[in-house]
C-alpha cells in the first residue's frame, strides 16, 4: 500500500449546520478504508495535530481534525484561537457533539469509506472522545489523558465542564484509552474508577497506563513528550483502529 | 497534567503587541491568568497571563508563559513596585 497522502483545509457542516473549518488528510490509494476523527487538545488546532493527521493518513485511514475554536475566532493563530476559547468557558459539549457527528458524516461520505469512523482526542480530547462516543455511532474511541470522564474539576473555575459519569453507560462503541501513571489529570486513581465503571457496565475497553509518563506524552513538540509511552501507544492505536475500523 | 485551572479579571492599562508593520499599543480590557502547559516555554507548565481586548479579536493578546518561580518573583517586584509609590498616585 502507498504512503502517499493527500492534506488540505477544507469547511464542513458541524453542530447546528454552521460551517467550520477542518484539516483532512486522505491515502492516495483506491482501496477501501476507515475514517478517524482528530479531536485537538486544548491547546488548539495546530501543526502537532495536524501531523496527527497526516500519520493517519499515512497508516491507511481518512483522517479529518475540525477546528474547535473556528466560531470563536476564524482564521487566528491557533494559540491565540486557544486563548480565546479558555476565556470563553471552552467548548460547550452539545456543540462539541455535533462538530464530531459533522466530521464523522463527511468521511461517511467519501468515495473509498467502508463506513466505519473512529474517534480520538488528547488532553480534553480526551474526554471529548468518550463524550462523542457515548452519543454517536462511532466504532471506535480512543481516549489520551483525559481529565474529568469521571472525577469533580475544582469549583470557581472559569472552564465549564463537568464530568460524563452518567453517560458512560451510553458507550457506544470499544474504547481504547492511554494514559500516564505520573498525570494528575486524570489522575491513576480516577483511571482505575474509569475502569470499574466501563466493567460494570460491561462496555468493552482497553487500557494502557506507562510509567515515567504523565499528561501529553504524545506530544512531540513539548517537554512532556515521552518517546517509549508514545511509540507504545501509537502502536496500540494501529492494532485498536486495525480491529474496530478494517473492512 | 492539564489542570484547566483560569482565573480571569478586568484589566485598565494598554500593552503593546502585534499589528500594522511591526507592533503597536492597544488598550487591554481583560486578563486571563492559568497555570497549565505552555505553548512555547520549555517548561511542563507554567503560569501563563494573556492580556487582551477581546473586542479587537484573538489576535489583540499579549501572552507570557512564566515558570512558577518567576511567576511568584513577578508578584513580588510588582508589590514592590506598587508599595514605592506614593498612595496619591495609585488610584
Amino acid at each position: 500500500m502507498s504512503d502517499s497522502l493527500h492534506a488540505e483545509t477544507i469547511t464542513i457542516a458541524g453542530h447546528g449546520d454552521d460551517q467550520i473549518e477542518a484539516y483532512i488528510s486522505t491515502p492516495l490509494h483506491g482501496e477501501t478504508r476507515g475514517g478517524v476523527v482528530v479531536i485537538h487538545h486544548m491547546p488548539g488546532y495546530d501543526r502537532s495535530t495536524k501531523e496527527i493527521a497526516r500519520r493517519f493518513a499515512e497508516l491507511g485511514y481518512d483522517a479529518i481534525c475540525p477546528n474547535l475554536y473556528h466560531r470563536e475566532a476564524p482564521g487566528a493563530a491557533p494559540d491565540d484561537a486557544a486563548a480565546t476559547a479558555r476565556a470563553n468557558g471552552g467548548v460547550p459539549d452539545e456543540r462539541l457533539i455535533g462538530d464530531v457527528a459533522g466530521a464523522a458524516a463527511h468521511l461517511r461520505s467519501l468515495a473509498n469509506s467502508n463506513g466505519k469512523v473512529g474517534v480520538i482526542g488528547y488532553c480534553s480530547g480526551g474526554r471529548q472522545s468518550v463524550l462523542a462516543a457515548c452519543n454517536l455511532d462511532l466504532d471506535a474511541a480512543v481516549d489520551c489523558y483525559g481529565a474529568f470522564v469521571v472525577g469533580d474539576p475544582p469549583p470557581d473555575r472559569a472552564l465549564k465542564m463537568t464530568n460524563i459519569v452518567d453517560q458512560l453507560p451510553n458507550l457506544r462503541c470499544p474504547l481504547l484509552g492511554l494514559f500516564g501513571n505520573e498525570d494528575a489529570y486524570p489522575s491513576p486513581d480516577q483511571v482505575d474508577e474509569l475502569d470499574r465503571i466501563l466493567t460494570e457496565h460491561h462496555k468493552p475497553h482497553e487500557f494502557h497506563r506507562y510509567d515515567g509518563a504523565g499528561h501529553a506524552f504524545f506530544s512531540v513538540d513539548r517537554p512532556s513528550y515521552r518517546v517509549e509511552a508514545a511509540n507504545d501507544g501509537w502502536e496500540r492505536i494501529e492494532a485498536f483502529y486495525g480491529s474496530c475500523l478494517g473492512s | 497534567m492539564c489542570t484547566y485551572a483560569t482565573v480571569k479579571t478586568e484589566l485598565h492599562g494598554s500593552a503593546k503587541g502585534p499589528g500594522g508593520t511591526g507592533s503597536k499599543w492597544f488598550h487591554i480590557t481583560d486578563g486571563t491568568v492559568y497555570f497549565d502547559h505552555p505553548v512555547h516555554a520549555m517548561a511542563e507548565h507554567t503560569l501563563n497571563i494573556d492580556f487582551a481586548d477581546p473586542s479587537k479579536g484573538p489576535a489583540a493578546r499579549v501572552a507570557v508563559e512564566l515558570t512558577a518561580q518567576s511567576a511568584r518573583d513577578l508578584v513580588e517586584a510588582i508589590q514592590a513596585a506598587l508599595a514605592s509609590a506614593p498612595d496619591a498616585l495609585k488610584v
